[in-house]
């Protein structure tokens, strides 16, 4: 439970900078920031007590394993999280060229 | 144990990232957020997961860095600082208390509900001819989930040269 | 900044050439290695994009794409996504999509388990060019229009 809650407050601090934050770099890291929050949560549903990783050994029959299912769903999702960064990186480099800066508020001012 | 004092490292970084004035060192708070990240995942008994951030976290940090470097960080002036704070802040509040009471009806941490996954860990060796269980899973059992990925991956490749293309013909004259 | 000679000095040169070898073969030995040990398509296939990324870097921009270009980039990740979705349309043979048809071999063992190592390799070809193909249009492309 202390676990679960620490992992939301992470996803707190990653959605103040999204929300809060003009430096389009500084959205992205709260982007990631939340990103890896959720990765973690959802490794943590998977996890039981004095389990063992889920890999199969030569002569011995393991019953406690940790969930593989969690696993492999986050093993996507971080491949596809860097493709998404690196998406947003384009984007913001691209807004850069065209406006000289990185504030969102003077973007806004400079499109009329 | 060491779950806690990772977690309570990564919030400290994350809120270094988020406030630092630098764009450098708020790039190396998030580098140390992801790595810490890895290291959670190798207690967590999650080997393949521990190897895949920490090479996804390089690349990513190699790719901020390089994207980021030789750009000015504007002076940002902060128009309503106050209300803006305070709204965040009350909707953080109450996105927590949420969070508190939907984490109640969740199952105990350490003690995972394994209805679905009891058949693989028992018959997943046997079925697939593969030891590691998470590339069985990946890539046998749900296998639709790995062909979107690539999709995904596909289109992330087309945006991004889509976006930064070479200009036209037009601007040269 | 305006450096004489393109990529960075020649220590790190030198160190680049000998290392990206090993770490291609590390890449190599985790993708080849997914179905026994840790790691798999995804990790290999990152590995291996970043020991080119790491040449690129040291090497310049300009060195870098006379030897890759990003046809050529374009092409390869093509291929591996024509190879995983080879390998799903195989499992028609036996009647569905995504069936393991091949046989499952003595578990254990580096030949075994079907299909897995031919969906591991085909992953991890896709996924080590894709990024690679995005770490190129973010550094060439942006050097290409100034």
């Amino acid at each position: 439970m202390t676990l679960y809650l620490l992992c939301m407050v992470l996803f707190c601090i990653g959605l103040y900078g999204v929300l809060r934050k003009r430096n389009i770099v500084k959205i992205i890291i709260g982007i990631a920031i939340m990103s890896y929050s959720v990765n973690l949560f959802l490794v943590l549903l998977g996890y039981r007590f004095h389990g063992r990783a889920p890999i199969d050994a030569h002569d011995q029959t393991i019953t406690n394993m940790v969930d593989p299912i969690p696993q492999a769903i986050v093993m996507t999702s971080i491949v596809v999280g860097l493709a998404m960064m690196a998406l947003l990186i384009a984007i913001s480099i691209r807004i850069y060229e065209k406006y000289g800066t990185f504030d969102i508020t003077k973007i806004k001012k400079l499109k009329g | 144990m060491e779950l806690h004092i990772l977690l309570i490292f990564m919030i400290f970084a994350a809120v270094m990232a988020i406030e630092t004035k630098d764009l450098f060192s708020s790039i190396i708070a998030m580098g140390s957020v992801g790595f810490a990240l890895c290291l959670a995942f190798l207690v967590l008994k999650a080997p393949d997961l521990a190897i895949t951030q920490l090479v996804v976290e390089l690349l990513c940090l190699i790719i901020l860095i390089r994207a980021t470097i030789n750009k000015d960080l504007p002076l940002v002036i902060e128009g309503r600082w106050f209300f803006n704070t305070v709204s965040t802040l009350v909707f953080i509040c109450v996105f927590l208390f949420f969070a508190w009471m939907a984490l109640k009806e969740m199952p105990v941490f350490g003690e995972p509900v394994m209805a679905v996954v009891k058949k693989y860990i028992e018959e997943g060796t046997k079925q697939t001819g593969a030891a590691n269980l998470v590339s069985a899973v990946v890539l046998d059992f749900r296998a639709y989930d790995t062909l979107a990925e690539a999709a995904v991956l596909f289109t992330a490749i087309i945006g991004i040269m889509t976006v930064l293309r070479k200009p036209g013909r037009k601007h040269k004259d | 900044m305006a450096q004489l000679k393109p990529g960075m000095s020649i220590i790190v040169q030198s160190i680049s050439r000998l290392t990206a070898g090993m770490i291609l073969v590390f890449g190599m030995h985790i993708i080849l290695h997914g179905h026994l040990s840790p790691g798999g398509g995804f990790a290999g296939g990152v590995i291996i994009a970043l020991a080119f990324v790491n040449l690129l870097i040291a090497f310049g921009a300009k060195t870098g794409i006379s030897r890759v270009s990003e046809n050529l980039a374009s092409n390869l990740e093509t291929v591996g996504a024509m190879m995983f979705l080879t390998v799903a349309l195989l499992g028609f043979l036996g009647g569905t999509f995504f069936l393991n048809i091949l046989s499952k071999g003595e578990a254990f063992s580096l030949f075994s388990a079907g299909t897995i190592p031919l969906s591991n390799i085909s992953i991890g070809l896709k996924v080590g060019v894709g990024l690679f193909a995005i770490f190129l249009a973010l550094v060439i492309l942006e050097k290409a229009r100034k």
